[in-house]
């Protein structure tokens, strides 16, 4: 196992430094000068040369990037020249709004798919089993911010029951938090659900095919302690990979939820980066959800080998 | 023997009947209204339809009626026309970002998957660079930088397409490479070029239509996302995602101007799903031996 680890984690180097390198590229190569979008249209040639000298922008490429990976390496990601924040105040602030969000989706997402996918497996080909998968294929096509203004359109305009907008921190009131957060939550479950539910519901209609099913069925075990331990149990493996390859459509879909229901979350901190040109706040975010998003990706590879030896040996 | 080839033919003749039940009706409502879609965008200029872009004030937001089939908008401007006009932009976008990544992505796929070697080691290590964003954020982020243009939209999701459609060509080569029509191909002295496109690529090109298809629909939806955020393609151009994005606006008053665009995008991208899911189940030889 440790040498499972230690080979992935000398794998995340190069990708590590590539993503750094291409967050920095995007905001390098591509038009529009740094010092010509903080001092505005009216800068003079002199005012804009003299910025470049001081941001060091006027420094070959290469030069550029290694003092950037420099500062970075060094828990720096730059400062935001409208509000004077660093990029790492400004992510602090708004990370626990975000994660809080995409855990009670992920919980709600578990809630709602993995009772489906029991009920459906077991009575798999039944009218109950092709309704419920048809449903679940068909909210694979419905993108997140449809099915928030459908939501906010159902709960907030026509019964009134949630607010539509707004956030209220938990230390304040964690009711109203909860309000807050039940609209886009679901919004992201109600996307999430049908990935994990159609994943687990083939898995575990292979599993219930099984010897060892049947021969728990003859020792005359209980339906349902075989279907959540015998049946369950080795899904869960199943389950770990999907909510893995999710994670990426979650973060994207949470940039969107948090715009439509007004949550000061990291999704709308990048959107008013973009909306202000605030291109330093814009490049430290991407890097940090990037690194997140990779850093993610090896603890999902690492949980996987520890429920399933044959991935450590490579023999899957 | 004689058993051995009855079951034989029973299996030939029974496969055929079974492929068109499996496509079913459901498959020819969804290519009935990819068409239905695809034309009438195609000919929007010959329709009798109102000018997307006129705005009526003094008839903003108004019911449907014999002039406004489905009413207008909050400036007064014609829904339907605008809807037709609109699946314009995701129909473009929907299907010429998904040809550059079917394109590149395949033809990396291909060729890593044939040669392997240090060229493959370099097409999967950039590839997963690629995947190490997530893909919205990836969006943004050079959409922000590059600005707001059709072209730009579409080179900016067709590259986001590469990773996965070199992943399914590579996987589908590396399994085809084993096999013995390459091997035999390989034994007549055919050169790479021959082998590569004679006995590969119509091999490979199935799964990754089927694949295609799929990216047509996650497209439609990311570049919905990016409207509605306001960072698709600029105003006055009307697209699926911008209309909902305004319909959120008033929503209290008329929920039908969200609504409509909402709707006509949910068959839209259900139908790109549906085929794409029916044909992918046809290619993958796991699926068809369940």
């Amino acid at each position: 196992m440790l040498g499972f680890v230690a080979q992935r984690l000398l794998y995340l180097v190069p990708v590590l430094l590539a993503v750094s390198l291409l967050t920095f590229l995007i905001a390098s190569l591509l038009p529009g000068d740094l010092a010509y979008t903080i001092l505005g249209d009216q800068a003079t040639p002199e005012k804009v040369a003299a910025l470049r000298h001081d941001m060091g922008l006027d420094q070959p490429i290469w030069w550029r990037y290694l003092s950037w990976l420099g500062n970075v390496l060094q828990g720096d990601f730059g400062r935001s020249f409208r509000t004077g924040q660093t990029v790492l105040q400004a992510v602090a602030e708004r990370l626990p709004v975000s994660l809080e969000l995409m855990l009670l989706a992920q919980i709600g997402a578990l809630t709602i798919g993995i009772p489906l996918a029991i009920a459906c497996a077991v009575r798999s080909g039944s009218p109950f089993d092709r309704f419920m998968t048809g449903t679940a294929f068909s909210m694979l096509s419905v993108p997140a911010f449809l099915s928030a203004i459908l939501l906010i359109y159902l709960f907030a305009v026509e019964l009134r029951w949630l607010p539509a907008t707004g956030y209220i921190p938990f230390h304040e009131d964690p009711v109203g938090n909860l309000r807050c957060f039940l609209l886009p939550a679901l919004t992201l479950a109600l996307g999430e659900w049908p990935v994990l539910m159609r994943v687990l519901r083939s898995d575990m209609i292979a599993t219930l095919q099984e010897d060892y099913i049947a021969m728990a069925r003859a020792k005359g075990l209980k339906p349902s302690r075989i279907l959540l331990v015998h049946a369950l149990k080795p899904s869960s493996l199943t389950l770990v990979t999907v909510t893995g390859i999710n994670i990426g459509r979650l973060i994207g879909g949470t940039v969107i939820v948090e715009s439509i229901f007004a949550l000061p979350g990291i999704g709308r901190l990048l959107l008013n980066a973009i909306f202000t040109r605030d291109l330093i706040i814009l490049q430290g975010v991407v890097l940090i959800v990037a690194l997140g998003y990779v850093m993610i990706n090896f603890i999902v590879d690492l949980l996987y080998a520890a429920l399933d030896p044959r991935i450590r040996h490579g023999h899957a | 023997m004689a058993t051995l080839e009855l079951s034989v033919d029973e299996a030939a003749a029974v496969s055929p009947v079974r492929r068109t039940r499996r496509l079913g009706l459901l498959f020819w409502i969804a290519i009935g209204w990819m068409t239905f879609v695809f034309a009438l965008a195609a000919f929007a200029d010959l329709l009798p339809l109102p000018s997307p872009f006129h705005m009526d004030m003094l008839e903003r937001r108004a019911p449907m009626s014999a002039e406004h089939w489905l009413g207008t908008d909050g400036l007064g401007r014609d829904v339907l026309s605008r809807l037709i006009y609109g699946a314009r932009i995701s129909l473009i976008v929907g299907l010429c970002a998904p040809v550059i990544g079917l394109t590149i992505g395949g033809a990396l796929g291909i060729l890593a998957g044939y040669f392997r070697g240090r060229f493959e080691t370099l097409v999967v290590g950039s590839m997963d660079t690629l995947l190490a964003f997530p893909p919205l954020i990836l969006a943004l982020a050079v959409t922000a930088y590059l600005g707001q243009s059709l072209v730009n939209l579409t080179a900016i999701l067709g590259v986001l397409g590469i990773p996965a459609f070199m992943r399914v060509a590579r996987a589908t080569t590396l399994t085809l490479a084993r096999r013995e029509f390459v091997i035999a191909a390989q034994a007549l002295g055919a050169s790479h070029a021959r082998i590569l496109l004679r006995e590969l690529l119509p091999n490979v090109f199935l799964p990754l239509f089927a694949f295609f298809l799929l990216g047509v629909a996650i497209t439609i939806v990311v570049e919905g996302a990016l409207s509605f955020l306001g960072l698709g393609v600029p105003p006055p151009i009307s697209s699926w995602g911008i209309m909902i994005g305004e319909g959120r606006e008033s929503l209290e008053i008329a929920p039908r101007l969200a609504f409509i665009p909402a709707v006509t995008m949910f068959l839209t991208v259900l139908s790109f799903n549906l085929v794409g899911d029916t044909l992918r189940a046809l290619t993958d030889p796991r699926q068809g031996a369940l």
